[in-house]
């Protein structure tokens, strides 16, 4: 048994219907100082299965964004589909994965994991969550505190956490954004590994263009003040990628020219 | 409420704590120091308690200090022994006064303080107050209380109640207070409802300020039942200080004096054991 599900093929054909339609999307904070324009007429259609990055300057309405995709707050204008479902709440087919691994420190590692269970008012999927906690390699800490646990096993178990109620969308904010330079590697092997074996549709935040280019079929440029899609960039690299196509002729091209476009837009 | 968190996406990386907790904010660490003593220490805290005993009993002794200005511990213990089946009929009184006066106190100020830091506005104006109700001795008001309810236990328990309560209350809004937008947000995106979000994130949240609140709301309220006793009580504990004072019976006194120290320190004992399971996660 498989609980993970399938290994399939890495490319999302561009022809896949769209998973998350975000239509005209706009937003305006009232802050002290006034009000701030955090997004400003985005549209965007994630396509069933796809991994994208969004990738764009701090301040740019990436979190609004993705908090609004994730029916945890309200936009002043404009539209998010699921499928044909209008998003307005959270919704059980959509998982969110915050920055720090936004553990509960008063609950153990199962216990962490099986809150979305406890929530949702239902028996927790053992096997599953078994299979999930072996797959990110964490089998055997599972009476550890939150606390014991480094901060890369932290971000791990909030995955597990994620996947354990099988949502078929991964928001994920800055999820590796604390982490050191090498848990941050590997945790970007992990979850490419993960979505190539659950084919989940995974929207990806960064600031890191090298991070956006290694995971995303496609990255969403954006540009602050208003928070606008300036960009929607194909990523052609072959699948898996391995941490060494970081250093291909290739990769530093296109590293390259999307540091230019987003130089370019500042200047 | 959560309608005017939805807006806030919070900062990682940042500690948020909420301060500004009046009361006594931040004591926990109260119930943490002195965890995890070694044997020797305690050892060490031993021979000290059976240095202070044994080193009166041997100066009382020595310099002959009369029984009615400081009985040895040893005539304290007998006292204890034979006036026993005297004092417990008012040991029992005092601990019903305090249970049932902390009882109401804890949970009047504990749903208080669950509710008001909802609503700052209200939280704002209704603070001062509380705070009167914690610095202002309880204790003053029996006198009044025994005109309104006789000396029965009625003005002993509403003193306790008034003693306990806004302390309690005061610490869990502490606790309360302390909002983590990203663990609010974490159970909404699960779908949490506001009554889930309250039981399984901002109470565990709060716990170690609530568990404060308890042992030192509790300490009061010893403090006033025993007050309140002494001041307006034909009956308790501190009804029996008086009258044992009154007749210069010093070992009995004291004895009575030791059975108030365990009480005090079996309390303290008691929430320090509750905060380890159920607040262990902070220290
Ligand atoms: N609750 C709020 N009230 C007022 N302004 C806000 C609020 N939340 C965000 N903003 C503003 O909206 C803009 C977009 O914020 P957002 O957090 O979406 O940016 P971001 O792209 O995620 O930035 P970062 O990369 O730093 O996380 C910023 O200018 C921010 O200051
Ligand atoms: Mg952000």
């Amino acid at each position: 048994m498989n609980a993970i599900g399938a290994l399939g093929l890495s490319r999302v054909d561009a022809a896949a219907p769209a998973k998350m339609v975000v239509e005209g999307a706009s937003k305006f904070y009232q802050a002290r100082s006034g009000v701030v324009h955090a997004l400003d007429n985005v549209s965007l259609e994630v396509r069933e299965g796809e991994f994208l990055c969004i990738l764009g300057p701090s301040g740019c309405g990436k979190s609004t964004l993705l908090w609004s995709m994730a029916g945890l707050h309200g936009l002043s204008g404009g539209r998010i589909r699921l499928g044909q479902e209008p998003i307005v709440k959270p919704h059980p087919e959509i998982a969110m994965i915050f920055q720090e691994a936004n553990l509960l420190p008063w609950r153990n590692l199962e216990k962490n994991i099986e809150l979305p269970f406890e929530l949702k008012k239902i028996a927790p999927d053992k096997a599953r969550i078994k299979a999930l906690l072996e797959r990110v390699g964490l089998k055997g800490f599972e009476t550890k505190m939150p606390r014991e646990l480094s901060g890369g096993m932290q971000q791990r178990a909030s995955i597990v956490r994620s996947l354990a109620v099988n949502p078929s969308v991964l928001l994920m904010d800055e999820p590796f954004g604390a982490l050191d330079a090498f848990t941050r590697d590997e945790m970007n092997l992990l979850i490419q590994e993960i979505w190539m074996e659950t084919r989940k549709t995974i929207i990806f935040i960064t600031h890191s263009i090298v991070e956006a280019l290694f995971l995303a079929d496609r990255i969403v440029v954006m540009s602050a003040r208003p928070g606008r899609i300036q960009e929607i960039i194909d990523v052609d690299l072959p699948r898996p990628r391995g941490v060494e196509v970081q250093s291909t002729p290739e990769f530093i091209e296109r590293a390259n020219a999307i540091k230019a476009m987003i130089d370019h837009r500042r200047a | 409420m959560d309608s005017q968190l939805r807006d806030q996406i919070p900062t990682f990386g940042a500690k948020q704590d909420t301060a500004g907790g009046a009361g006594l904010s931040g004591g926990f660490s109260a119930l943490a120091s002195g965890g995890g003593r070694s044997a020797f220490e305690t050892f060490i805290i031993i021979l000290v308690a059976v240095v202070i005993i044994g080193g009166s009993e041997l100066l009382l002794g020595i310099f002959q200090v009369p029984q009615y200005i400081m009985p040895k511990p040893s005539q304290i213990g007998a006292a204890l022994i034979t006036e026993w089946p005297f004092i417990w009929p008012h040991l029992v009184v005092t601990i019903c006064e305090l249970l049932i006066g902390f009882a109401i106190g804890a949970s009047i100020g504990f749903v208080l303080a669950a509710v008001i830091t909802q609503f700052p506005f209200a939280e704002k104006i209704v603070t001062p107050y509380i705070l009167l109700l914690v610095t202002t001795p309880m204790l003053a008001l029996v006198p009044l209380l025994v005109l309104r309810f006789g000396f029965g236990w009625e003005p002993r328990i509403i003193a306790v109640a008034l003693a306990s309560g806004p302390m309690v209350m005061i610490n869990s809004a502490t606790g309360f207070r302390r909002v983590d937008l990203a663990k609010i947000a974490l159970a909404r995106s699960f779908g949490a409802s506001t009554f889930q979000i309250f039981t399984k994130i901002r109470i565990p949240m709060a716990m170690p300020m609530i568990i404060v609140g308890l042992m030192v709301g509790s300490i009061f309220g010893l403090l006033t039942t025993v007050g309140a006793e002494m001041v307006g009580g034909a009956e308790g504990l501190g009804n029996r200080l008086n009258y044992y004072s009154s007749m210069i019976r010093m070992p009995q006194f004291f004895a009575v004096i030791t059975l108030l120290a365990i009480i005090g320190i079996s309390i303290y004992v008691f929430f320090f054991w509750v905060g380890k399971k159920w607040a262990n996660w902070e220290a």
